[in-house]
C-alpha cells in the first residue's frame, strides 16, 4: 500500500539539518528546530506503526522510476517499530543533550555543528530502517556513520582523536565490504530490491548464495559488533560525551542487528546459517560479558555488555522460528530504551561526581539518591530481574532456543542465563563501589591503586623489569611481544607518560568534597529526560503484553515474506 | 556472463595493494590504503555492470548497438562522492592527530593499558575487596599498607 508518509522520517530531518545549519548563529532557534523535527518523527512514526498493522507494509517508490530501477522506502511492522523506538529515543538524548549544553560550552567545539549533525544521524538511522534495497542501506549507514564520525571526534580532544581513528577506519573497512557486496550481488542477481533479491536469489546456485550471504553477514557484523569483530567498540565509545554515547549504544549497533535481520529473513531464508550464527551469539554472549566484569569504569563496562547483549539478538536471528524472531524484536526494543537510559545516567554521574571510574567515587547513593534510583532501575532491567521487560525479552528468547531443541541451542540457553546472572553481578558491583561505599574508602583504594601504577610504571621506564615480581613480569612480557629483549617500546613509554600524566591532574570525589567542589548541579533538563526513558523502559514492561502480540505479527511477516513482497511488487517481479 | 579479465586482475592488484597500507600504524598511510582499496571497489562494480555498450543516453532515436548498464555506474559515482567526504575527514583526523602528538600512528588504548598494569600489579582485587571482602590472593613483598579489612576496623 502506498504512503506518502513513509519517506518523511528521512527528508524531515535532513532538511531540518539543513536548516539548523543556516541558523547556526541562533542556537535557540536552532534547538526549536531540532526538538520540534524530532517530535514531527515520533508523530510520522506512530502513525505508521499503526497503518502497518491495520494494512500491510506501507510502500513509497521515490523519484518516480520504474519499478525495481528506482529506489523504494518500505515500512512493515517491523520497521515501523524500529522507527517509533528510535525516535522516542533520540528525542530524549536531544534534550539531555541541550539540558547539558554542550551545544554552548563544550571545551571550544564548533558549536553550530552539533544539531545538524545530529538531525543527519536520525535521518541515516530512519533511512536504513525504511531502505528497500541493499544500495539504499549502503548509503543510509554512511550517513549515520558519517554524523558518527563527527560527533565521536567532537571537539578534537586528544582521547576522542584517538577512539576516532579506531572507530571511523573500523567502519570504513566495513563499508568496502559492503560495497563489494553489493558489487557481487548486483553481479549475481543484476537487481538489489530486496523483494527482488527474495525471488531470484532462491535460483541461484548454492554456493554462490552462501558466499553472498556470507559477504553481507561479515559486513553486517562488524556494524552490530558480534563476537570477533566486535573489539573496536569498547574502545571508542566511551571517550564521547555522555548523550553521543548513549545514541550510538543505543541505535547504532541495532540498525546493524536489524540488517542482519531483515537480510536473514527476507534473503535467506532457506540456509540461515544456524550453526555458525549460534556459536557467534555463544561467544558473543560469554566474551563480552567477561570483558564487562574486568573493567573499572563505568562507561566501559556498560559498553562491554551492550556488546554482550547483541548476542541475545543473534540468538533469536539465528533460531530462525517465530518465538526467535519475535523475542529478538521485542529484545531490540527493550536494550534501545535500556542502554541508552544507562548511558544517560552515567553522563549524570559524570557530572556530579567528576569522574566514572570506579576506582574514584563512591557514595552516590547518599549524595544523590535520585541518580541512585535512576540507576538501579534500568540497571536491574539489564540484568533481567523479573518484573522488567529484561526478564520478558530473555524468556521469550530462551523459549524460542528452547522449540528448536537442539543440544547447541541448549548450551545457548545455559549461556544466556549465565550472561544474565553475569550482567547482574557487574551492575552489582558497579552498585556497590559507585554508590554504596562512602567517598573515603574510594579514596584510599584509588590512592593505593595509583601509588602502584606509578611505581610499576617507573620500573618499566628504567627498563628494569627483572625486578618485578615473576609472576607480572612474565605477564608483562606476554602483552607486549613486540618489545625483544626487555626494551620497551616507544608505544609503552607513552602509555605510561599517559597514565603518569592522568595521575596528577585527576581528583577523586572524596578530594571534590574535601575542597568543596562538588556541587556541580544536576539540571533538570537533564534529570529529565532520562527518568522519562527509564519511565519509558519501565513502560515496556506494562505493555508488554500488546506488544509481544505485536512483534509476534511483525515475526510472522518476516517469516513469511509474502506481505513485504507483494507490498513492494504488487505485479510480481519483472 | 561474460567478465573482462583485465578489469578483474586490476581491481584485485588495487585491493591487495590496499588491504596491505591498511595494514600499517601510520593513518595516512591507511587512508592510501582505503583509497587504493576503494578504486578497486569501483573497477569491480563495472565487471559487476556486464559487457560493455553504448553510453546509456536515450534520445528519440533507436539505440544501435546494447547500452551498456547505467545502474552499476551511477551507485559508482555515488560510492566516489562518499570516498571523497570520508578522505577530507580523515585527512583532518590525521593532522589533528599529529597536531596532538606529534605523529599520526593508531595509538593504544590508555585505559586498557591502566587495566593492564593493575592485573601486573595485581592490585585490582583491592578496588573489589571493597565489595567482596575478599584478600588479594598470594604473598605480596610490596605490601606495606594494611589489607583493606584492617583499615575499615581502624576507623
Amino acid at each position: 500500500m502506498t504512503s506518502a508518509l513513509v519517506p518523511l522520517p528521512v527528508a524531515l530531518p535532513l532538511l531540518g539539518a539543513g536548516l539548523s545549519l543556516v541558523l547556526g548563529q541562533h542556537p535557540r532557534i536552532q534547538r526549536w528546530v531540532s526538538i520540534t523535527v524530532l517530535l514531527a518523527i515520533v508523530g510520522v512514526a506512530g502513525v505508521l506503526l499503526v497503518q502497518a498493522d491495520r494494512s500491510g507494509p506501507q510502500v513509497q517508490w521515490v523519484g518516480g522510476w520504474p519499478e525495481t530501477l528506482g529506489i523504494v522506502l518500505v515500512a512493515d511492522r517491523l520497521a515501523a517499530l524500529m522507527l517509533l523506538i528510535s525516535a522516542l529515543v533520540t528525542l530524549a538524548v536531544l534534550l539531555y543533550s541541550i539540558g547539558q549544553g554542550m551545544t554552548e560550552d563544550d571545551e571550544g567545539a564548533p558549536l553550530s555543528v552539533y544539531h545538524p549533525t545530529f538531525l543527519v544521524l536520525v535521518a541515516g538511522v530512519a533511512n536504513a530502517f525504511l531502505a528497500g534495497d541493499l544500495f539504499n542501506l549502503f548509503v543510509s549507514f554512511e550517513m549515520l556513520l558519517f554524523a558518527s564520525y563527527v560527533l565521536l571526534t567532537l571537539g578534537g580532544t586528544a582521547a576522542r582523536v584517538r577512539a576516532g581513528t579506531i572507530y571511523v577506519l573500523v567502519n570504513l573497512l566495513s563499508s568496502m565490504l559492503f560495497l563489494i557486496s553489493i558489487a557481487v550481488v548486483y553481479a549475481a542477481t543484476g537487481t538489489l530490491t530486496l523483494a527482488h533479491l527474495a525471488d531470484r536469489i532462491a535460483d541461484l546456485p548454492d554456493h554462490v548464495s552462501l558466499m553472498l550471504q556470507l559477504l553481507l553477514l561479515t559486513t553486517f557484523c562488524i556494524k552490530a559488533a558480534v563476537f570477533p569483530l566486535s573489539f573496536w567498540l569498547p574502545d571508542s565509545y566511551p571517550t564521547a560525551p555522555a548523550p553521543v554515547t548513549a545514541v550510538f549504544a543505543g541505535l547504532l549497533t541495532k540498525v546493524g542487528v536489524y540488517a542482519i535481520l531483515r537480510m536473514q529473513t527476507l534473503l535467506f531464508p532457506e540456509s540461515p546459517l544456524t550453526g555458525l550464527l549460534l556459536w557467534a551469539a555463544l561467544l558473543t554472549l560469554l566474551v563480552g560479558i567477561l570483558g564487562a566484569i574486568a573493567q573499572s569504569d563505568i562507561k566501559r563496562m556498560l559498553s562491554f555488555t551492550l556488546v554482550s547483549h547483541i548476542g541475545y539478538l543473534v540468538l533469536g536471528i539465528a533460531l530462525a522460528n517465530r518465538a526467535g524472531v519475535s523475542g529478538t524484536i521485542f529484545y531490540i526494543v527493550h536494550h534501545i530504551t535500556v542502554q541508552t537510559a544507562l548511558f544517560l545516567v552515567v553522563g549524570l554521574v559524570e557530572r556530579r561526581a567528576g569522574s566514572t571510574s570506579l576506582l574514584r567515587i563512591g557514595g552516590l547513593a547518599r549524595l544523590a539518591p535520585l541518580l541512585g534510583v535512576l540507576f538501579f532501575i534500568p540497571a536491574m532491567n539489564l540484568a533481567g530481574i523479573p518484573p522488567f521487560s529484561g526478564f520478558i525479552g530473555k524468556v521469550g528468547l530462551l523459549q524460542g532456543a528452547q522449540q528448536q531443541g537442539t543440544w547447541l541451542a541448549w548450551v545457548l540457553v545455559a549461556g544466556g542465563v549465565v550472561t544474565s546472572l553475569l550482567t547482574l553481578y557487574a551492575v552489582a558491583k558497579t552498585w556497590a563501589v559507585a554508590f554504596w561505599r562512602t567517598p573515603e574508602q574510594a579514596h584510599e583504594a584509588w590512592q593505593e591503586a595509583g601509588s602502584v601504577v606509578a611505581e610499576a610504571a617507573e620500573q618499566e621506564q628504567g627498563g628494569g623489569r627483572g625486578r618485578r615480581r615473576a609472576r607480572g613480569a612474565g605477564a608483562a612480557r606476554s602483552h607486549h611481544p613486540d618489545s625483544p629483549g626487555g626494551l620497551v617500546s616507544s608505544t609503552d613509554l607513552e602509555e605510561v607518560r599517559a597514565l603518569r600524566d592522568e595521575d596528577t591532574p585527576v581528583r577523586d570525589l572524596h578530594q571534590l568534597i574535601e575542597a568543596g567542589e562538588d556541587t556541580r548541579t544536576m539540571p533538570i533538563s537533564m534529570v529529565g529526560p532520562t527518568a522519562g526513558l527509564v519511565a519509558l523502559s519501565v513502560a515496556l514492561t506494562v505493555v508488554a503484553g500488546p506488544l509481544f502480540a505485536y512483534t509476534d505479527r511483525a515475526a510472522d511477516d518476516l517469516l513469511d515474506r509474502t506481505a513485504y513482497v507483494q507490498a513492494v511488487l504488487p505485479e510480481g517481479a519483472p | 556472463m561474460s567478465v573482462n579479465l583485465a578489469l578483474v586482475l586490476i581491481a584485485a592488484g588495487l585491493m591487495g595493494c590496499g588491504t596491505y597500507l591498511i595494514l600499517e600504524r601510520s593513518l595516512s598511510r591507511v587512508l592510501v590504503g582505503l583509497v587504493v582499496m576503494g578504486n578497486g571497489v569501483s573497477l569491480s562494480f563495472l565487471v559487476a555492470g556486464g559487457r560493455n555498450g553504448a553510453a546509456p543516453v536515450l534520445d528519440e532515436t533507436a539505440p544501435t548497438e546494447p547500452l551498456a548498464d547505467p545502474l552499476p555506474q551511477a551507485m559508482v559515482l555515488t560510492a566516489i562522492v562518499i570516498m571523497l567526504a570520508t578522505t577530507a575527514f580523515v585527512l583532518a583526523m590525521a593532522y589533528r592527530s599529529w597536531q596532538l602528538n606529534g605523529h599520526d600512528d593508531v595509538q593504544d588504548d590508555v585505559e586498557d593499558a591502566t587495566i593492564r598494569r593493575l592485573a601486573d600489579a595485581d592490585v585490582t582485587s583491592e578496588a573489589y575487596s571493597a565489595v567482596t571482602d575478599t584478600e588479594p590472593e598470594g604473598d605480596d613483598p610490596r605490601q606495606g599498607a594494611p589489607a583493606p579489612d584492617d583499615r575499615r576496623a581502624e576507623r
